[in-house]
């Protein structure tokens, strides 16, 4: 089995199930309860936040426990705009955005609120200039992605936090989810405000994440109830999941140090590869994109007819996003970047983790060539 | 460019005459403690400037250590050069030009502390400034504010050149000052307070009252996290925690409950003081700022303050409530300070305790009961705790992370 789909999910490390199974066993207090129980679970928590802040290089206090990308993501736009409308109703985000960014977009949209859906280039990238012509006095969020979901284009997030020097009060969110561990982002030099990243995207567990909120920038609570994670997150903590992700997070930024050049290489090699098999246009930027995603075409063949005939090989890739595919239409993305609809239906996205291996991608490698070779036969 | 050391000013202790060498030598043991994590580094001091070698190591990590340490005035990275006219010209054209970015001005302040130097101030000004000039093309002087600020200081044995001077904390060195007792509540005062101690050079033990069941093994922890901040200024900080149940009830039982609260502090001064003196401290600091509450009128500190001759230093008493938790939120204080959890202060307040005790009341209360021995044993029973700086202690966990 290989498993090339690590953009929609990765597998858990060992290390970090064991201590989710720890502390879900051992230490299952409520880290509310005033008891000794409690107090060691809270001490969990904190030693979790710590963990995490410090490899993100920010303060404890800046970090909060989520669910995940989704519900940061969420928290950071609709809590913003909840709370900041009085000052102003216009928000900016790009058109390739994950669902999360896009969909709670529209919500506000319908509640009245203004959106500005900057367009991407040939290789799926924002233009700072577009951005700029595009902030108003009523502007109140912008949220960037780090790296896209799709076709990996890193967006210029730096260039774009030093154009937001000059605009002290547009609160700037970034959506590092597919980003985080692959590129660097230093929050402590970077002018962001909110940043969202998901323990399952760097082999974590599910249904936990962290938002990172700069101090002293409010936002309004989605959630009502026990006024938890300093009232921003209401509802029991997932203790057993933060330490679970505090472990992945640590692991990850290890692995990264000498993985990141392994994995480019890696990605190299499939590039090369495929641009050698008949009919394949790939999607993804030479340059400023992840290391880990491939996105690429195979003309006159359905996506979805070449995943199938991979996985009767074992190999495991995906369409688009692991939240469009089910849906059949088309990776928005690459619709954005100008690819045409058809090209787009054969949409393939190869993604990476550290765990990957050379031979894993030789194996790949051959098995795309076998199942062009036999599909292009029928469809033919 | 690239940073081989980082000059260090001093603050007040320039002014220290024969002494100096003391302060010198602690501040330097501050640095040491601070800069712990990097191996590579060697520090060096004289009279008048220390210096850090960083030998390889992050130049910016060691600055964000260095900005909290008491004693120091203001530093600087820089380069030491060989007192060469040439080699002067050639390095700080070097570092100017690794700085300079389209359109930007600078000066130069030259300083020439040994006058031996062939070039005087005005000299180096020329000479330096024309060859940077010459070779930077389309930068300008600007004295007012420039852009950049290359400062060139001739000494007698190199001259060193720095394009920053960072801010320090001020202060004096800790431990310059001599040992005294702090009163340690868990709230938001007495932290601020010993900070500001420190800050004047004073070596800190905490003293903590814990009373269980009436107060929580949380809300010790609390104390121990608070004294784990605290200890990050210099390593670590020893914590007494006194047993202080039987007092507290034996207080309940024997004092009106309008002197409770009077009797209670008197009780705690004597028991600090007592610890003092075993530990050979020579005063004792509170976080108390008159008129914040009942125990703080000048009244209550009148009464209280009869149990001992003791110096009892209160850094924040003419300090408002919100300037301390300002300096609470930037030492990092004011978070575990406000965890929800009954402290030594909060349990058996009295419903309306007296604003204006007298002190013959509260000694003719006390006066029909021997507290002595309760004392006694409580400084007997005293558990003392070394506490370092987060990450070494929380070993419990660290297989989970």
């Amino acid at each position: 089995m290989i498993y090339f789909d690590n953009s929609a999910t990765t597998k858990p490390f060992k290390e970090v199930l064991d201590s989710f199974v720890t502390v879900s066993s051992e230490y299952y207090g409520n880290p509310s309860s005033l008891h000794g129980m409690g107090g060691q679970a809270e001490k969990l928590l904190s030693q979790a936040r710590d963990q995490v802040s410090k490899l993100l290089t920010v303060k404890p206090s800046e970090i909060y426990f989520t669910s995940g990308g989704t519900e940061g993501n969420n928290l950071a736009i609709k809590g913003s705009a909840l709370l900041h409308k009085n000052k102003g109703r216009h928000l900016i985000t790009s058109s390739v955005e994950h669902p999360s960014v896009k969909s709670a977009m529209e919500q506000l949209e319908q509640e009245g609120f203004e959106i500005t859906y900057l367009p991407v280039d040939e290789f799926g990238r924002i233009s700072v200039a577009d951005l700029e012509r595009s902030i108003r006095k009523e502007t109140i969020l912008i949220s960037i992605m780090l790296v896209n979901n799709e076709v990996g284009t890193i967006q210029p997030i730096n260039e774009i936090g030093d154009l937001l020097k000059k605009y002290p009060t547009i609160l700037f969110h970034v959506d590092a989810v597919q980003g985080i561990g692959k590129i660097p982002l230093p929050l402590n030099k970077y002018r962001i405000d909110l940043c969202s990243i998901s323990g399952h995207k760097f082999h974590g567990l599910k249904g936990t994440g962290a938002l990172f909120i700069r101090e002293g920038v409010r936002l309004a609570p989605l959630f009502s109830g026990g006024n938890q994670e300093r009232k921003i997150r209401s509802g029991t903590e997932n203790v057993a999941g933060a330490v679970a992700m505090a472990k992945a997070l640590r692991m990850t930024l290890t692995k990264a140090e000498i993985g990141l050049e392994r994995m480019e290489n890696i990605r190299s090699m499939l590039r090369k590869g495929l641009t050698e098999i008949d009919g394949v246009q790939i999607h993804t930027p030479i340059e400023n994109s992840a290391p880990h995603i491939l996105n690429f075409s195979l003309k006159g063949i359905k996506s979805e007819v070449f995943i199938h005939s991979l996985e009767q090989k074992g190999i495991y890739v995906s369409t688009t996003s692991a939240c469009s595919s089910k849906k059949k239409s088309p990776s928005k993305t690459l619709l954005e970047m100008g690819v045409s609809v058809t090209l787009a239906e054969s949409a393939i996205r190869v993604s990476l983790s550290f765990e990957n291996s050379m031979e894993e991608a030789n194996t790949v490698l051959a098995a795309f060539r076998e199942s062009a070779t036999q599909l292009r036969k029928v469809m033919k | 460019m690239k940073y081989e050391r980082i000059l260090i000013r001093y603050g007040e202790i320039s002014t220290k005459g024969r002494n100096r060498n003391q302060f010198v030598e602690k501040l330097r043991k501050s640095v040491r403690i601070a800069l712990a994590p990097f191996p590579n580094i060697k520090v060096e001091a004289n009279r008048d400037r220390m210096y850090v070698l960083l030998n390889g190591e992050n130049c910016e990590e060691v600055i964000g250590e260095l900005k909290s340490i008491f004693g120091i005035q203001s530093f600087s990275p820089a380069i030491k050069v060989k007192r060469d006219i040439e080699v002067l010209k050639q390095s700080s054209l070097e570092i100017v030009r690794s700085l300079f970015k389209e359109g930007q001005t600078f000066k130069i302040t030259p300083k020439r502390s040994d006058k031996t130097f062939e070039l005087d101030t005005d000299g180096i000004n020329h000479t330096i400034g024309g060859h940077l000039l010459k070779n930077i093309p389309g930068m300008k002087v600007k004295v007012k504010n420039p852009d950049i600020n290359l400062r060139i200081e001739v000494r007698k044995e190199a001259i060193y050149l720095s394009c920053e001077t960072i801010q320090g904390a001020g202060g004096l060195p800790v431990g310059s000052g001599g040992k005294a007792m702090l009163m340690l509540s868990g709230g938001i005062d007495s932290p601020v307070a010993g900070y500001m101690a420190m800050k004047r050079g004073l070596e800190i033990e905490a003293v903590h009252f814990f009373s269980p069941p009436f107060t929580s093994e949380r809300s010790k922890e609390k104390v121990i996290d608070l004294t784990k901040k605290l200890a990050e200024i210099y390593g670590s900080m020893t914590l007494h925690i006194v047993p202080f149940t039987d007092i507290q009830q034996t207080i309940a039982e024997q004092i009106p409950e309008n002197y409770s609260m009077t009797s209670t502090r008197r009780m705690m001064l004597r028991i600090t003081d007592e610890i003092r003196k075993k530990q050979e401290g020579l005063a004792i600091i509170t976080g108390e700022s008159v008129g914040q509450v009942a125990s703080q009128t000048l009244e209550s500190m009148f009464a209280i303050n009869e149990v001992t001759n003791t110096p009892i230093l209160r850094p924040l008493i003419t300090m408002d409530k919100t300037d301390i938790i300002r300096i609470a939120h930037e030492i990092d204080t004011l978070e575990i300070s406000n965890r929800p959890f009954e402290d030594c202060c909060t349990i058996f307040v009295p419903a309306s305790p007296k604003t204006k005790p007298k002190r013959e009341k509260v000694q003719h209360y006390e006066s029909f009961f021997d507290f002595d021995p309760l004392i006694h044993e409580a400084v007997q029973e005293t558990e003392t705790l070394v506490i370092k700086p987060d990450n070494k202690q929380r070993s419990e966990f660290s297989e989970l992370f």
